[in-house]
This record gives C-alpha cells, structure tokens and sequence, in this order.
C-alpha cells in the first residue's frame, strides 16, 4: 500500500475517532447511533473470540466461492462454446436479452421458495447472479481475439484444436481472467444482500443482527470486515493478473 | 464489452452489447419474442404434465395476469410508484452530491485529498452492507431507503465526475484564457462541457446501481414498493407476482437506463455527428 | 514597442534537478511585426512563447506588452497552439466567437465577425461542422481563425503547422501569409523551420541550445510576397542554416 493511501487511512481513523468520541462528550446524536473506532474493535474481537466471526466468514465465503465457481466452470464452457459457435449464441442470446435488465437481487425471494432457506437457494442464487454477466464478458473477450492471430497460425500448420488450445484461450485469458474477477467482486457485493433474509449464518446475518438487536457497532464491523476481505481478495486477484500477463503491457494486439 | 467495475457490470445489464442502433431493437425484439415462446412451451408443458407444482414456473400469461389483477385492484401503480419515487429521490440527491463533490475536488487539491481517502475506505465495502446502519439511524421508513441509495449511487457518480475533471485537457484552458476568459468562464463554458462525457457515464451507472439495490432495502421493511410485493408473494408462493414485479423492475430499469442514454445522445452530439 | 523581454530566464525544477531553459534573453518586438523564433530541440523557444502568452512565469526578468507588465493570460495575446486545441463540444462557429461572447458581444455583431474570419480562412462552408469531423489543416484554419476574431493585436503561435503533412503547411504557410497582409497583426512565431521562418517573417530570431539564448537575429529584406525559390530567398535560408547548424551540432553532442 503506497504511503499516501497508509496517511488517509491513518486520517480517516482519526476523524472517526474525534467524531465519535467528541460525539459521546456534547451528546448531539444518541451514543449508540455512533459507534467509536474502539466499540467496532471490542465486538470483532468478542467475535472472534467466541468463533462466531469466522464461522459467519467462513459461511460466506463457501457459498460465494461455490456458486461463483459453479457459474464460473459454466460461463468459461458455455462462453467458449457460444463465441465459436453461433448455434449455441443465438440460443443463449434470448435468455440473456431477457433476464439481464432485471436486477438479481429481485429473484432472490424466488429462489428461496424454490430452493427453501437452505444452502442450497443461497449458492443458486450466487450461481445464477454471476453467470450471465461472466458469461456475456467471458463469449465477448473470446470473440475479441484478433483473426489475424488466427490466420497466422493457421498458415503455420495449427489444426482445429491447436488453434483453441495454442491461440484462443491465451489471447483471451486477460479478458476472461479479468470477467471472473469482476464476477467474484459481483458476488461478494450481493452476497450480503442475500443473506439479511432467509439465513442464520454469514456476514450479512451478523451485520442484520447487529440491526435486530441494536448493536450499530456490529453493522460498522461486519461492514469493514466485509470491504476488507473483498479488498484482500481483489488484489490477490489482481497481483495473480498481472504476474501472469506481463506480456500485456509489451504490445498486445488487443 | 469492456468492464472495469461493478458498477459497470449493472450497467451492462441495462443496455445489453453495443450494436448499431438499427440492429439493436430488431436484435432485442427478436430475442425477447423468441425467449417468450420457450417460455410459453415450457409453462404450457408443466402445466400440462405437472412435474411439479406449476406455480413455481408459471406461463408468461399466468404472470400477466397476476399483475393485470393487481392492476385492476388499484394497487400496482401504488407499488410502482413508490419504488420509482424512491429511486428518483435516491439517485437525484446521490448525484446531486456527487456530481457538486466531484466538480469541487476535480478541481480543489485540498477537497480531494479529503474526501478521496473516505471514499476509497468506503468503496470496496458492499453498500448493502450499510443499509442497516441507515435504518438504525434513520428508522425504518423512506428515509433509510432513500438515504441509502443516496449512498450507494455516490461512489460510482463521484469517482467518474472527479476522472472527468482531472482528464481535460490543461491546453483548452490555455486557450480560453488566451480568448479572455475568468475563472467563472473557465468553469461553466469549458471544465463542465469537456466533463460531461464522463458525468454522463456516472448518471448511467448510478442508474444502474439504483434499481440494482433498491430491491433490498424494499424486502427489508417496507409496506409498498415492487421489492415489497417481491416479498410478499413469498408468503402465499405467489410467484406469478413475485416474477411479475420483478419483471417491471427490470422494465423499469431499462427505461431509466434509456432515458440517460438518450440524454447523451442529444447533449453529447459533438462526438458523432450527422 | 509592442512586446519587450528583459533579462528574461526561465528554470525548471524536476526531481531535485535543476534545467535552465531560457538564460538572459532580450527580445523586442515592434507593432505589426511578424518575428519567427527558431533554434534546435530544448532551445527554450516554446517556453518564451509560453513566458509571453503569460502561461509561465519567468524566474527573472520581465515580459512587457505595450508597456505594462505581463501578469497572466489575456484576451490581448491570442494564441495559437501546435495541436489546434478547439474546443470539441463547439461547432466551428461555436469556436470561433468562443472569445466574443465572454465579451458579451450581441448576436448580430457576432455572427458578422465570425462570418468574415471564416470567409478569410476559407472554412465559410463548415461553419456547422464540429471539430471531430474537421481534418488537420482545417482545424488549424479554425484555430488561427479564434484567435483573429477576438481582435487581439498580439498573435502567439506555437509550431501550429508542426501537426500538419508537408503540403497542408505549405498552403497554411500560404494563407497566414495572405491574412497578415490583411490583418497586420504583431506575431511571434515559434517554428522548427527554417523554410517556414523565411516565408512568412520580417525578423527571424535564431536562439541556442539549452540554456536558450538569443544567437542571431536576421532582418529579411524581401517583398512582402515571397518567392521561395527566389536566389535571395534561398540565400536567407542558407545563411540562417548555418547558423541553426552550429546550434543542432552542440545538441547532439
């Protein structure tokens, strides 16, 4: 982390800090309502104490990490299937036109009644939220790779299956990588949705009950655990980008 | 289709691939006619050979006529409009504050060295995170709903109208100034028409993000609204409404979306003309 | 005298390094002259024109335009930029009154100025077109264009034909020649070439490598019309390249 962005953390804390504890001393808003830096602290640590806070992240992140993998395994091999093949694109095409302006987080009542308020509905909703989106990114960053590349390799001796393997899914990798990431960041983002209704376990659970019973410290904490985790992710992700794809910046034809 | 953010991922859901304008609705008419008759085969089959329950994948007519009834009873356009005014209040008090924000600290050292550190801090943690933090704060009513897609939409809105400052061209002020322009000048004939483009994007995706959201914190205590009757119907499994109302969202979503993109068209004609 | 440098010097601070673009220089410019600054890369020519057009400040000396100090940029110095700069969500009218509504000139007085520039520049049939649709050589038109029609009597020009094929500048060479003889503007003209210089100055100022100095200052006696393949046009040119010469050899030392 640059030193710049250490500082403004550093900054911001501080004003949370007088904020809040200035809050406490005049009184101007219930002390409740303003949970200070050191009340977010006592209640992640009691959580972490008691198991509660890494069973509610371990919950969230298993059904994130299974349903995104799911759609992800779907959206690589339909996405793939639908660039090469326009049979399989035009079938798809109309779902797609269909579902895609209609916002995810509007079914979620309807995969509860389909899949009840088990695992199950949470991970067929992740699923279903990030396979589309995935799926149009993975089909488009396939049909971005230049036709030249195709030629030329196929002047060279590159069969079918050569092609695929040796020309397509390495021009394509940034683009397809950089759809997975975005469908990871996607889930974690509605994830939290997901779970105020219908569970009794996860990060969004925690940050609803800290609504429930009254704990605004709990929300702040779950909250900042949540853009922590999805910050911690995000740049794994993208340090993994950017070692693999060094040749991207020399000149890449896309 | 070149992503960036999650924001744009909503967004994307809204318009659908670029295309020429003359395909596009051919295409999406197609598309979606196609689309309502598998939907009709499928419906008609399980209602015929009822695997399961055909509630749980009802006909397109059966979800037409669910919302035809509610509309017959009077209360669909309740619940239409609540939502709408919702998003309306939400989205233009978020890009109120976003776009003034943004204007002030494109331009402001000082401002943006403030309020970038919150806003990067706050940036990677969920928005929906927060909604019930509003709702501890400002009770349960429409002020943590609207509050809360005031938030949700600041962060894309803020970020894009800041990059739409920052990216003009120093020269074209030379310029004006060389022509005798003053500092107000500067501001209204050149800093906001050469950020437009960018800010226009921002209203896009805050758009996006409002419809996106507003659903939750429409489950999430409240007594009208599409997200509530999404809700709703779970008590009774009517699910002809529940896709019923989700549907209109989503219609709901793409005029919205439409109505920015034609915005942009007019007051961005500079960029393709003829 | 219309524009007078004195002691003019200029340095830029980048990383803890210091780099002396302009050393000492003194320049006068008389009204309705037509003065080229030429030299190598880095001789600091830009930075004076930019010093001038009140872009920046100098670390000592002073710039004075009709005796009064120069504090910033004004309606008074039009300028003219090597990269057109127009305004892209303007039409080429919209650009070209650019500086007169600021003024707050009516309409009808607008639309005649802006009419007659157009005409002069030959861009009178794209009045409506915006810049995106505009190829190089017209921008530019569209650019010189701006800048007369604000009536400023000091025209600073900043390589504008640098971005432009060999033939379009020829022709723009052509034209800006033809306007000041219509115009007779006090212009100072920041040029790579030597050709260009001779054409259309009454002055050619030749200036040195980095730290920029003044070298030599050359008076063209020629008509007022110019024949660039006259003897004594091609005697200029062969003069002034051997000075420039000597100052292109150091750069690349």
């Amino acid at each position: 982390m640059s030193r710049t962005r250490i500082l403004a953390l550093v900054g911001v804390l501080v004003v949370w800090a007088a904020v809040s504890y200035g809050n406490r001393m005049l009184g101007v808003m219930a002390p409740a309502l303003l949970p200070t830096p050191g009340e977010v602290a006592t209640v992640f640590a009691e959580t972490v104490r008691d198991g509660s806070l890494p069973r509610h992240v371990a919950t969230s992140l298993a059904r994130v990490a299974v349903g995104f993998g799911l759609a992800a395994v779907a959206a690589l091999a339909l996405g793939l299937l639908a660039a090469m093949c326009v049979p399989v694109r035009l079938m798809v095409e109309p779902i797609i036109e269909f579902v895609r302006p209609i916002p995810p987080l509007a079914f979620l009542p309807m995969f509860l009644v389909w899949f009840g308020l088990g695992e199950g509905s949470k991970v067929a909703f992740i699923g279903y939220t990030t396979f589309f989106p995935m799926f149009v990114a993975i089909a488009a960053a396939v049909l971005r790779v230049d036709v030249t590349l195709l030629r030329a390799a196929a002047s060279l001796g590159a069969g079918h299956l050569d092609l695929i393997r040796r020309v397509i899914l390495p021009a394509a990798l940034p683009g397809i990588i950089v759809a997975l990431r975005l469908g990871f960041a996607l889930a974690l983002f509605v994830i939290v949705g997901a779970e105020f209704m219908g569970a009794d376990a996860g990060l969004g659970h925690l940050i609803m009950e800290g609504r429930t019973f009254f704990v605004p410290a709990q929300i702040v904490m779950g909250a900042l655990v949540l853009g922590l985790l999805g910050s911690i992710v995000n740049a794994l992700l993208l340090a993994t980008e950017r070692r693999l794809f060094r040749w991207r910046e020399a000149g890449a034809t896309s | 289709m070149f992503l960036s953010s999650v924001p744009e991922m909503m967004e994307w859901g809204l318009r659908g691939a670029s295309r020429s304008r003359r395909d596009a609705l051919r295409w999406r008419l197609a598309s979606l006619a196609v689309f309502l008759a598998l939907w009709s085969v499928a419906g008609g089959l399980v209602e015929l050979t009822k695997p399961f329950n055909p509630l749980f994948l009802p006909a397109p007519w059966v979800v037409i006529g669910a919302l035809l009834e509610l509309a017959r009873k009077g209360q669909l356009w309740v619940h239409v409009a609540a939502t709408l005014e919702r998003v309306a209040v939400g989205f233009s008090a978020g890009a109120v504050l976003a776009l003034a924000l943004g204007l002030l600290a494109g331009q402001v050292r000082a401002v943006r060295n403030v309020v970038e550190p919150v806003v990067e801090l706050l940036r990677p943690i969920p928005p929906l995170a927060m909604l019930p933090l509003f709702i501890v704060w400002v009770g349960i009513g429409e002020g943590s709903k609207v509050g809360f897609i005031t938030y949700a939409t600041f962060f894309p809105m803020f970020v894009t109208t800041v990059h739409g400052v920052a990216q003009i061209d120093g020269r074209l002020l030379r310029a004006a100034q060389s022509l005798g322009a003053r500092p107000r000048h500067l501001f209204f004939r050149v800093i906001l028409p050469a950020a437009l483009p960018d800010v226009l994007t921002g209203l896009r995706l805050g758009v996006a993000l409002s419809f996106f959201v507003i659903v939750i914190s429409e489950f999430v205590g409240a007594e009208n609204g599409l997200g509530y009757l999404i809700n709703d119907g779970r008590n009774f499994f009517l699910v002809p409404q529940m896709l019923g109302a989700a549907l209109l969202l989503g219609l709901l979503g793409y005029a919205g979306n439409g109505l920015v993109r034609v915005l942009e068209r007019r007051v961005l004609r500079w960029q393709h003309p003829r | 005298m219309k524009i007078r440098v004195r002691g003019l010097s200029r340095t830029f601070v980048a990383q803890g390094r210091e780099t002396p673009a302009l050393l000492d220089v003194d320049l006068e410019v008389a009204a309705h002259e037509f003065v080229c600054l030429l030299g190598p890369s880095g001789c600091g020519k830009s930075t004076l024109l930019n010093i001038v057009a009140g872009f920046l400040r100098p670390t000592a000396g002073e710039v004075r335009v009709d005796e009064r100090p120069v504090t910033g940029p004004g309606a008074d110095r039009g300028v003219v930029f090597q990269e057109y700069v127009l305004f892209p969500w303007l039409t080429v009218v919209g650009n070209v009154e650019f500086g007169l509504r600021l003024k707050g000139a009516p309409a009808a007085e607008r639309r005649g100025i802006v009419a007659r520039y157009l005409e002069l520049v030959g861009l009178a049939a794209h009045a409506e077109k915006y810049p995106v649709q505009l190829s190089g050589g017209m921008k530019q038109r569209v650019a010189i264009a701006r800048a007369l029609a604000n009536s400023p009597e000091i025209i600073l020009m900043d390589e504008p034909f640098g971005a432009l094929d060999a033939q379009t500048r020829e022709v723009l060479q052509d034209e800006l020649g033809r306007i000041q003889r219509v115009e007779h503007k006090t212009v100072l003209f920041v040029t790579h070439s030597i050709r260009e210089a001779v054409y259309l100055a009454d002055r050619v100022i030749v200036m040195t490598s980095a730290p920029g100095r003044i070298k030599q200052v050359f008076t063209i006696k020629l008509p007022e019309v110019r024949d660039r393949f006259a003897p004594e046009f091609t005697h200029y040119e062969s003069e002034i390249t051997r000075v420039v010469k000597e100052e292109v050899a150091k750069v690349h030392e």
